[in-house]
Formats: structure tokens, C-alpha cells, sequence
């Protein structure tokens, strides 16, 4: 039975292709799994602004919307209504293809970009080989869009923003990617539904193997989160849009549905980065204990997206801003040295697999995990200019 | 080391964001209008004039004196006294206000009007949900707007009003008993000059040309 | 000194200056509508790529005449107008004028008044140092997280202005000879409790900010004041007590009955926002032990000089000042007056309007998101700026 329940959107949609004639059966699989990632993906969205204006509210002492709805549910249908309404302006000096386009060329890549995550048991909608090289190529030309943006609106401040937006998301590309490669060097393949194959098994009949729970993989994952929430501009590396001081970010000449196009854009960048997260690192769709099996796996592949972007939304209501160039030097003189150093210590574990002696696994644990302390907490003193500067003493007079 | 700041940063959010299921401290939103704040007794938004009884405008305690206008920081209010006196709560005949207009868009609730008034007249008022569509009429207050009663004041001002009606009823009192007093002396002097008089009949001229008898006053009020 | 001067010395970062790359400047002017000017304050910038060459403060959007209408208004009719001044800490306000009258016209306050006068004040100074906090957490970014914290504390404390005085920020609580009308019944408790419950929030706040690397990041080494610019350009408050001058009016002058009171004034030794924010914090903790020992102490009594007169109240002629240590800084009143109902001139030396004169010099070499954060730090109303 629970088998059935793990399979049902694969075994639904073999039912309504069966119902077709052959001759449109690939093009209709095609559109069944296009519209089935869209509307889930699309109500996810809709469903991350509602929690993420409550959890900060609630975060910050003071009730989020409840007005519109019970518990303020149907809030993201008011907030649609209201983009949907609103006039169309495109400023006469614009660019104004260009100025079209930019939402699009935002949309249409992270799209693609949700077309390899595998949601669950055999529910991938393409099985590509090289499906992690496929993802990170479709997400970097979402920052294209960013820079079309700021520069068709022919608005000096706004070109100053996408450009600091750009630089910022190509600084952490680098970082992003360099953190998944561990976990490809370690599992061998790009695929990522294999990948997520590569994570099954309990160790002692009870420990999940998933790659977050070795040393190189939860410094991985907390690289690839970091570099994800810069990806993504959100807080604490939202400088770009929340420009409190240039005034514009690079969507400010945006009305109406196009800045809720850029609005979902965002959105859809943070999901498919947490679903890769997820996948490389949190085990994909396999349950964290062997006794919970029996809960469908795609649940298992939301629950832990859901519990992703609440860390991102936790991050968000509790630490202030980053400057712009203290967030490139963070990139380029923490975040990429530390993911070669866990490259280095993911090559450790993985030639120590052979290790054989009583403890061996506390041994490759604590051997790894000083392969990359050591290093942060040097590249942190660094960073943070010495422990004289931050720790300060204040006299009284007398 | 780097990040432990934000990680205590973040466990301080998390008990917050738990909190305010769990504490009543940690979720301070009121939810006006289903909910309202309980009102303070001292807080005071806009002056109004007191009344004592029922009928407005006989039991209005303005005399009309100006004081009031005078002291005013922004000048917002506009008095035209009476060209009549009616009498106050203890029986003297005073002015009225023919016209009190308060313009409370000038109007910073300063309470300067209720610290000058020596008749505890005009005082604060703690109604603040006074919105109207009309931006230029409504905004001036006319005395029928302005009076309200002195079961009102009690309401809203408890302690205040209790002390001006305990000092008001004393000052009542004694003008009640100091009239009782005169009234008895000019009874008993009248008494005393009807029995003093001699059964004579030329004592009408013989009177008028007595010293010693007492002349009739008027009857005086106080 | 002037800015030219100072602008060699600006490289914070250690990055190669682009002299060899020629630029051109680029003029912002940031405000008056602003969400990060704390009201409404222009400020026009010149900039150099990121770096800021030139910075005028352009003020004046909320100029009232308040001194024009002194001249025309009798003394007691300001003071409702002095809570307009800086209206974050009207109690202060009022204070410093009521201060400044009682010189001229040689009142004598009860003891019980002072005492309730000292504990105002010091809850004013904790409205003010816990708002600045919040508000310079908010123009970092922070998203209002601190804000909130700080304004769910603030609240306890207009709750108990608004039960002593009638108004919870336009107090007009102080006159001259004492304050307008004794404490309610039940405030000390309320008080007591309110201050009972403040180290808990302090804590929190420490813990949710004072060691976050984000905040040290963006406020160590900004906006860096030296000592002698700071005494030179009269600058007073905890920004000057930030670059470590030892000033502080409740000790110099010992106005009012502060004499009684042990307290300690934090003195720091870079001068940077950083040291302003901690400042304020310390200082916010040293206010504490003022207002226990004030609470716990606080005599009977009358709370207003039987000799000062509410209406026709007409000083001998002469002039006065007097000055006290505002949450912003050194607030004083100067008056003249000829003998008529009237001051004759009415002066504001408004602390923020002073502190505000440096900007320039603070802000040269920074980029244009360090402006914000330091333009927070100085920690301005503008109110008090335009009056």
C-alpha cells in the first residue's frame, strides 16, 4: 500500500497516458510533468511568502498578515491580485525588448533548472547523465537576467545596482559549485538521481548514510547554503535589492506582473538550489530512519525543502546586511579556499573508506574534520583582522 | 571563532519565534479594533467643557472668564462671552460662553487650558477615534460638540472628577450653610424689628426718622 | 583641519587607490525622502566610483520657527512647544527649559520633584539608547528584528509616561519650580518593575548583536572621529565620550540632585560606530542603577515650588543658560528676558544639530552603505535639527 502511495503521481500519469492514443503520448507526458512541476513549484511559492511574512512576524514579537483569510491564508491571492492589477509602465527611455525579456530570460532558466532534481523514488522528470552540469548551467545564466534588467532601464542607479548584483552572484558561483564537487568526487557521477542512490543504506541499521553526516559534507553543506543564499540575493547578501542607500536595486523600473515575474524568479532560484541541497547532501527523498520508510519519499523530498528555506528564512529575520566588498572578500578569501580544503578532506575520507581497525570511523571522522577546522579557524582570524580588533574593552572614567 | 556570534544571534531569534506561541510577552500585538489597549486614566487627548446636571447648557461650568484663551500655546480657541449671567452651582450669577470654539487641528493637547481654569470647566477628554470625512467643518468643535457631563467626566477620569466633585459638594455646603446663616440673621433682624416696633400710630414717620431702627436691606444672595 | 586634509588619510580597507584610472564624479543627492535619514535631511554626495569625495548636510525640510514663536508666546506656553523639539525624548526637553527658566527667575525645585525630574530622565535616556540601537541595527539591514525588540521595551516605558503625565511623547510634564502633577498610584511599582525587567532585554540584545560579525564588520573602523576634531567642532554626548574625552554634564555640572547617584561614564577609545553603539548601551546600563536607587529612594513631598507663579509669570530682567546631558548629547536653553511676559530671545542649542557639523569629516572615504550606518551612529532627530 505505502508503495502505491510512494509511486501515485508516476502511476497517475501512466494512467492518463494509457488513456491517450500513442502518436501524442511523448508530448503529452512532456506537458503532464511540465504542468505538475509548475503548479507544485508555483504553490510552493505562493506558500513561502505567506510563512516567510508570518515567521518573521513572529520572529520579530508581532503577528504576520492575518487578515485576508483565516490565519492569512489566502494572502498570497490578495498579493497576486494586486501585481496583476497594476500598470504596466516601461520608462520611455528603456530598452524596451530588452526590458521585456529580462523577467523571461529570469523564469525560463530556473525552469529548466527544476527539470533534473529527482523529487522521489523514480520521479525525475528528465534523467540526464550529467544532470549536476546541466543545473549549475542553466543557474548561471539566470544572472544574465539580472544584468538585462539594470541596463535596459537606462537608470544610472539601477545599472550601479545590477552590476553589484552581478559581481556578487558570479563571486559565489564559484564557491557553490566547488562545495557540490566533493560530493561528486566522492560519489562518482553527475547524475544526481544516482547521486541520491549513493545516500541509501543505514549504517548500524539505523544511521542514515546521507553526506551531510561526514565531516567534508556538513562543511559542504553549509558552504553550498551560504553560497546559495548570495545566489538567491537574500539576507544577509541582499544589498542589491534592498538598496537602502543608492535607492534603486536593479528591478526598480519594474511594474505590475514583470516584478512579480523577478519576485518569482527569486523565489524559484532559492527552491531549485535547496532541492539541489537537498539531494547532494540531505539524502534526496530517502527517509533519515529505516522504521519511517513507509512515508512516501516525495514527502520526504518536500519536508526537507520546507525545512531548508526555513533556515533561510531564520537567517534572514536575524543578521544585518553586508557590504559589498566585505561580501567579496568573504567569497573569494574564505568561502573558495575552505571548498578546496574540503575537497581535499572529501579525498581523505574517501581513500580511508578502506580503514578497517575498530574505530575506524571516529578516526576518518576526527581526521577529516581537523582537515578543515584548522584551516577556517586561520582563514576566520584572518578574516576577521585578529581577536584584538573584535574583542574590545571599555574603561570607565573616574 | 568566526560565526559564533551569529549562531548566538540566531539561538536568540529561535527563542523569540517560540516564545511568542508560548509567552505572552514575546507576542505584543494588539489586534485594534477586535482588541483595545486598557485605556490609562491620566492620558487625555483633546479638552471638553463639563456640565453638571442634565441640561447643558443651564449646568455649563464656563463662565467664560477667557483665561483659557489667553494661555493657549497655539491659540485655538475662540470665546464670545454672554451679554445675560445665569447663576453656577452655588448660586452666583456669572457669564456663559455665547460662543466656545475649539479648532482642534490647531489643537496639541497640551493641557495648558485645564492647568489655568479656575472653574474646572474645560478638561481633557481621551476620545482619540474622532475621524470624519469633512477636513473643514468637523475640525471645529462648537460648544453643543464640546459639553458633556459630568457622569462623563467621572467615567473617564475617576479620580480627578472624584475630587472636584467632593470639593465642589464642600464649597456647596458651606455657601448653603453660610446662606442658611445670613438667611436666619436677617430672619431673626427682621424678627427683631417687627417685634421691636412701638404699637404707636405716628410711628410710621417716627420710624423713618429713628436712628436706631433698623433699615430694611434688600435681600442679598450669595 | 579641514576636509582636504583629512581626505588623505581615508583608506580604510588597504585596497590600491584607482589614481591612475580617471573617473568621473558622480553627484547623489541622498534624501530629503529617505528611508534610512532619520526624517527628512538631504545630504549631497560627490562621489568617486564607490568612495565619497564630498558630503554637504542640507537640513532646514522641518524648520518651525519654534524660537520665533517663543519670542511671541509666554513661558509657559513653550514648554508644550519643547516636546517638539527632539520628540524622542520629550522629558529631557522639558527639563533642560524648565532648567534653564528656574536660573533666570532663581526657583528653588522640591526635593521630591527633582527626584521624579532625575527618574524621567533616565527613563528617557533608555527610551532613546534603545531605539538608536534599534534603528542603527535597521539601517544595517537587519530587517527590523532588533527594531521590534527594541520598541516592544520602549512601549513599557511610554505606558508609564502616559500614565504619569497624559500623553505618552508630548509630555509638557515639567514646570517651572518642579513638575505639573504628582505621581499616580501605583506608578513607583509599575516603574520599579519596568526597570526590574530591563537587564533581561539588555542581555538579549547583547547576545543577539554585540558579537555578531556582520555588525563588527560594518562597524569597526567607520566613521572614525579623532579626539580633537571632536572637542574642537563641540561635539557632545556619547559621541564624544566615544573617541574618549571624559565629558559628561550629570558629572560636570551636577545639576539637579545626579550628585547622589553613583553611576560611571563608559568612555571608548577608537571613536568609530562601534563605539558609539556600545557606548549607548553602557550607558543604558549605568541608567539602570541611577533609576533603582532613585526609585527606591524618592522622598514626599510637594512637587512644585509654592512661590512659582502658572499665570503672569514675568522673570526679572537678565539673561540665562542652562544646559543638560540629553540622551543626544549637551541640550541647553539660552534666555533673555526684559521683564515682560515674553522671553525676550529664546535660544535652542540643539545637540544634534552640532554633532551633525562633522559629518563631512566622519564619512570622507567611505562608500555610500557606511554613510547610512554612520549618519545612524550620529544619532539625529530632526526636530531638534530644524527646530
Amino acid at each position: 500500500m505505502f508503495e502505491t502511495l510512494d509511486q501515485i503521481f508516476i502511476l497517475l500519469k501512466q494512467g492518463v497516458l494509457g488513456l491517450l492514443p500513442q502518436g501524442i503520448r511523448p508530448l503529452a507526458s512532456c506537458l503532464l510533468t511540465v504542468s505538475a512541476v509548475f503548479s507544485v513549484f508555483g504553490l510552493l511559492f505562493a506558500v513561502t511568502t505567506l510563512v516567510e511574512r508570518k515567521a518573521l512576524g513572529r520572529i520579530q514579537n508581532r503577528l504576520g498578515p492575518n487578515r485576508v483569510g483565516p490565519f492569512g491564508l489566502l494572502q498570497p491571492v490578495a498579493d497576486g491580485i494586486k501585481m496583476l492589477t497594476k500598470e504596466n509602465i516601461v520608462p520611455r527611455a528603456a530598452d524596451r525588448l530588452v526590458h521585456f525579456l529580462a523577467p523571461v530570460v529570469l523564469i525560463v532558466p530556473v525552469a529548466l533548472a527544476f527539470s533534473v532534481l529527482p523529487y522521489g523514488r523514480n520521479m525525475v522528470p528528465v534523467e540526464l547523465d550529467a544532470g549536476l552540469l546541466f543545473f549549475f548551467a542553466v543557474g548561471a545564466s539566470t544572472e544574465l537576467a539580472v544584468f538585462m534588467a539594470g541596463w535596459s532601464s537606462r537608470n544610472k542607479y539601477a545599472l550601479l545596482g545590477a552590476m553589484r548584483g552581478i559581481a556578487q552572484m558570479i563571486s559565489y558561483e564559484i564557491p557553490l559549485v566547488l562545495s557540490t564537487l566533493a560530493v561528486v568526487m566522492v560519489a562518482g557521477t553527475l547524475s544526481l538521481p544516482q547521486i541520491v542512490s549513493a545516500q541509501g543504506g543505514y549504517l548500524f541499521g539505523w544511521i542514515p548514510q546521507w553526506h551531510v553526516l561526514t565531516p567534508w559534507g556538513l562543511a559542504g553543506f553549509v558552504l553550498f547554503l551560504i553560497a546559495a543564499t548570495a545566489e538567491s540575493n537574500r539576507a544577509p547578501f541582499d544589498l542589491p535589492e534592498a538598496e537602502s542607500e543608492l535607492v534603486a536595486g536593479y528591478f526598480t523600473e519594474y511594474s505590475g506582473f514583470k516584478f512579480a515575474l523577478f519576485f518569482l524568479g527569486e523565489y524559484w532560484g532559492l527552491f531549485a538550489v535547496s532541492g539541489l541541497a537537498v539531494t547532494f547532501f540531505l539524502g534526496g527523498w530517502h527517509a533519515p530512519l529505516p522504521m519511517l520508510q513507509w512515508v512516501p519519499s516525495w514527502l520526504w523530498f518536500f519536508g526537507k525543502l520546507l525545512f531548508l528555506l526555513s533556515l533561510f528564512i531564520w537567517v534572514r529575520g536575524t543578521v544585518p546586511r553586508l557590504r559589498t566588498d566585505q561580501l567579496m572578500n568573504y567569497a573569494w578569501k574564505f568561502l573558495l579556499p575552505l571548498t578546496l580544503v574540503n575537497l581535499v578532506a572529501a579525498a581523505a575520507w574517501h581513500y580511508s573508506r578502506s580503514w578497517d581497525f575498530p574505530a575506524a570511523l571516529l578516526w576518518r571522522w576526527l581526521a577529516c574534520a581537523a582537515i578543515i577546522a584548522i584551516p577556517y579557524v586561520l582563514l576566520g582570524a584572518a578574516l576577521g583582522g585578529g581577536r584584538q580588533k573584535t574583542q574590545r574593552i571599555y574603561r570607565y572614567a573616574d | 571563532m568566526l560565526g559564533t556570534g551569529i549562531i548566538k544571534g540566531l539561538a536568540e531569534t529561535a527563542r523569540n519565534f517560540i516564545g511568542s506561541y508560548t509567552d505572552p510577552e514575546r507576542l505584543v500585538t494588539v489586534e485594534y479594533p477586535d482588541q483595545k489597549l486598557p485605556a490609562k486614566e491620566n492620558a487625555r487627548n483633546f479638552p471638553f467643557l463639563v456640565f453638571d446636571g442634565d441640561d447643558w447648557e443651564k449646568g455649563l461650568r464656563c463662565v467664560a472668564c477667557q483665561i483659557c484663551e489667553k494661555e493657549c500655546p497655539p491659540q485655538c480657541i475662540y470665546i464670545e462671552k454672554s451679554k445675560d449671567k445665569k447663576p453656577d452651582h452655588l448660586g452666583k450669577p456669572q457669564f456663559y460662553p455665547a460662543i466656545f470654539n475649539i479648532d482642534v487641528s490647531v489643537c496639541m493637547s497640551c493641557q495648558i487650558c485645564v492647568e489655568v481654569c479656575p472653574f474646572e470647566a474645560i478638561k481633557m477628554d481621551t476620545a482619540f477615534e474622532l475621524s470624519t470625512g469633512d477636513r473643514f467643518d468637523a475640525l471645529l468643535l462648537r460648544k453643543d460638540h464640546l459639553a458633556k457631563s459630568n457622569d462623563y467626566y467621572n467615567s473617564i477620569h475617576p479620580t480627578e472628577a472624584g475630587e472636584i466633585d467632593a470639593r465642589r459638594a464642600e464649597e456647596r455646603a458651606k455657601a448653603e450653610a453660610k446662606a442658611k446663616a445670613d438667611a436666619e440673621a436677617k430672619a431673626k433682624a427682621a424678627a427683631a424689628a417687627v417685634t421691636e416696633k412701638p404699637p404707636d400710630p405716628t410711628a410710621a414717620t417716627a420710624q423713618k426718622t429713628n436712628p436706631d431702627a433698623p433699615s430694611p436691606e434688600p435681600p442679598k444672595a450669595n | 583641519m579641514s576636509a582636504t586634509d583629512l581626505a588623505a588619510n581615508y583608506n580604510t580597507t588597504g585596497k590600491p587607490d584607482s589614481a591612475d584610472i580617471q573617473s568621473d564624479v558622480l553627484e547623489v543627492a541622498m534624501g530629503p525622502h529617505h528611508p534610512s535619514t532619520h526624517g527628512v535631511f538631504r545630504m549631497d554626495v560627490a562621489l568617486e566610483g564607490e568612495r565619497i569625495i564630498k558630503l554637504k548636510p542640507v537640513f532646514g525640510y522641518l524648520h518651525r520657527n519654534h524660537e520665533k514663536i517663543a519670542e511671541n508666546t509666554s513661558y509657559l506656553a513653550s514648554m508644550p512647544y519643547t516636546d517638539r523639539l527632539d520628540y524622542f525624548c520629550s522629558m529631557t526637553n522639558n527639563w533642560a527649559y524648565a532648567l534653564s527658566v528656574e536660573n533666570l527667575a532663581g526657583l528653588q525645585v522640591p526635593e521630591r520633584a527633582e527626584y521624579i525630574r532625575v527618574i524621567t530622565a533616565e527613563l528617557t535616556r533608555l527610551l532613546n539608547h534603545t531605539c538608536l540601537v534599534g534603528f542603527l541595527l535597521q539601517d544595517m539591514g537587519a530587517l527590523g528584528t532588533p527594531l521590534m525588540y527594541a520598541f516592544r521595551e520602549r512601549e513599557k516605558i511610554l505606558d508609564l509616561f502616559e500614565a504619569l503625565s497624559g500623553s505618552r511623547m508630548m509630555c509638557n510634564y515639567m514646570r517651572f519650580g518642579g513638575c505639573r502633577c504628582d505621581l499616580p498610584a501605583g506608578w513607583l511599582e509599575q516603574a520599579k518593575l519596568v526597570v526590574a525587567n530591563y537587564p533581561r532585554f539588555l542581555d538579549e540584545f547583547e547576545r543577539l548583536l554585540s558579537e555578531n560579525e556582520i555588525l563588527i564588520a560594518r562597524t569597526q573602523g567607520v566613521g572614525v572621529l579623532p579626539r580633537e576634531l571632536a572637542v574642537n567642532a563641540s561635539v557632545t554626548g556619547p559621541m564624544l565620550r566615544a573617541c574618549g574625552v571624559n565629558y559628561d554634564i550629570r558629572k560636570v555640572d551636577n545639576y539637579g540632585i545626579y550628585d547622589r547617584f553613583e553611576f560611571r561614564v563608559p568612555l571608548g577609545d577608537h571613536g568609530d560606530v562601534f563605539d558609539r553603539y556600545m557606548i549607548r548601551v553602557l550607558e543604558m546600563r549605568e541608567s539602570l542603577k541611577i533609576l533603582n536607587k532613585a526609585l527606591a529612594e524618592i522622598p514626599d513631598g510637594p512637587v512644585i515650588d509654592p512661590k512659582a507663579k502658572l499665570r503672569g509669570f514675568r522673570p526679572k530682567a537678565g539673561e540665562a543658560y542652562g544646559r543638560i546631558e540629553a540622551p543626544k548629547g549637551e541640550l541647553g536653553f539660552y534666555l533673555i528676558s526684559d521683564g515682560g511676559p515674553n522671553p525676550y530671545r529664546y535660544r535652542v542649542r540643539p545637540p544634534s544639530l552640532i554633532n551633525l557639523t562633522i559629518l563631512e569629516d566622519m564619512c570622507l572615504g567611505h562608500t555610500v552603505a557606511d554613510v547610512v550606518v554612520i549618519l545612524g551612529s550620529v544619532d539625529i532627530v530632526l526636530g531638534e535639527v530644524d527646530r
